[in-house]
């Protein structure tokens, strides 16, 4: 019975999810793109604009270059919106991490199965970032364990400090793979939003219309869930942490858009150097110190 | 107004010109006269563009090209001719690969002339093909409640 229970909680923080952070995700993009331009000296496009964009993009023809692309993106997509209810559920973090990394996995099989080139140099570019970030994110779970005992988002409310004392290694390593999550530069290699070209467009460049609406979604969902995962890092037992968790999640947010406008694209050797290299020492060192003193 | 004419994202193809008009359109994209305003995008895959822009005109080599270009647009679409090669292969005209506008090759739905074409132009043009776009779609939305 209680297993039933907790998947229907998980179930309805899905659904809950999907449409909050969907909403939240969407402003997030129009800030992100308002003070992009600012920092460009340019104005900029609406708040809404990425609303806009998505509702475009859902009135287009259909067009497909086959029928399973479709079907991929629609588990990526499902798959995200189980990974945020099972984190803001308060559920097993590890699990959260290995959902969001199917749902990833998903949108990289959407593209390879295009079997166009550009579509598959966009797809080996993200298979490649996966390969950077998910040993941090795997890290991040252990730290979270040594630092809480639990795999359990819920036992941060619980904590007597905020566990970014005590994973600081793992906050900064997180804080690196950040960019490569969120696609900024330096490290957009697969996809990003920018006027300046890549190989086509990437890994979406099979994916047209509704189906790239799909992937604006997906992005907006992802977004909002990593910066709660960023977020975890500043809560305690103590609701004065609330004030704290916004301006935090707000002032790193600024810092990638900040990070986006100012570094030039790396070549992937780059990218997956120093973001192991990053992992490695950072969280390495945070490990060690957590099991070792 | 519609959603599609919020957010027109552009293909830019040059194909028989000095590239004048080419740098006019990418001057448009720059801070100073900064599209993104209208919600306009440079977008280099023809599968996620609304608008062609297209600047000089079509030649024996680039006539296939342009067509794949335009065949692989999703509709609704428009088809902007920018600067006079694209309107009628202007000053290239009697050159004997040339074979004419952009027209000759596929359906063009605003002529903007000018050598060089100027960025507001160039602007005054996208708007103009907003409103065609927006034809295009409800014309789009009636076929799709018909069928």
């Amino acid at each position: 019975m209680e297993t039933i229970i907790s998947i229907l909680i998980t179930l309805v923080a899905s659904v809950v999810f999907a449409v909050v952070a969907a909403v939240l995700g969407c402003l997030l993009s129009g800030i992100d793109r308002k003070i992009t331009a600012r920092m460009q000296g340019r104005v900029g496009p609406p708040l809404l604009q990425p609303y806009y964009d998505v509702r475009k993009l859902l009135a287009k023809d259909t067009v497909a270059v086959n029928t399973t692309m479709n079907t991929y993106l629609i588990c990526a997509l499902i798959f995200t919106c189980i990974a945020g209810g099972i984190f803001f559920s308060g559920g097993n973090f590890l699990m959260c991490v290995f959902v969001v990394t199917l749902s990833e996995l998903l949108f990289v099989i959407a593209a390879y199965s295009a079997r166009s080139p550009y579509s598959e140099v966009g797809a080996h570019r993200e298979t490649l970032q996966v390969m950077a970030y998910e040993p941090m994110v795997i890290l991040l779970a252990v730290g979270f364990f040594m630092a809480t005992g639990s795999f359990n988002v819920s036992t941060v409310l619980h904590m007597d400090m905020p566990i970014v004392g005590t994973l600081i290694g793992i906050f900064i390593g997180l804080l690196f793979i950040l960019t490569i999550k969120l696609r900024k530069s330096p490290f957009d290699l697969s996809y990003s939003h920018h006027a300046h070209q890549e190989l086509v467009k990437g890994v979406t460049t099979e994916m047209p219309g509704k189906m790239l609406a799909k992937v604006e979604i997906m992005h907006w969902l992802e977004s909002v869930l990593f910066m709660a995962w960023i977020a975890i890092f500043f809560v305690w037992a103590n609701p004065i942490c609330i004030p704290i968790v916004i301006v935090a999640v707000a002032l790193i947010y600024f810092l990638e858009i900040w990070i986006d406008n100012n570094f030039a694209r790396v070549k992937w050797q780059a990218l997956l150097k120093s973001a192991w290299l990053v992992t490695l020492v950072a969280a390495g060192i945070n490990l060690a110190v957590l099991t070792y003193l | 107004m519609s959603y599609v004419s919020k957010s027109p994202w552009i293909i830019h193809y040059d194909g028989s010109s000095c590239n004048g008009c080419d740098i006019e359109v990418l001057a448009a994209l720059t801070p100073l006269y900064d599209v993104e305003r209208f919600g306009i995008i440079n977008t280099g895959n023809p599968k996620h563009a609304d608008i062609f822009l297209i600047t000089g005109g079509i030649n024996e080599r680039n006539i296939s090209v342009v067509q794949e270009i335009y065949n692989q647009m999703i509709e609704p679409k428009v088809v902007i001719a920018c600067g006079v090669c694209a309107c009628t292969a202007g000053i290239f005209k009697d050159c004997y690969n040339i074979i004419g506008g952009v027209d000759q090759a596929i359906p063009v739905d605003v002529y903007a002339p000018g050598c060089a074409i100027r960025p507001e132009a160039i602007i005054d043009a996208v708007v103009e093909g907003l409103g065609i776009l927006e034809e295009k779609a409800k014309k789009l939305e009636a076929e799709k409640k018909g069928a």
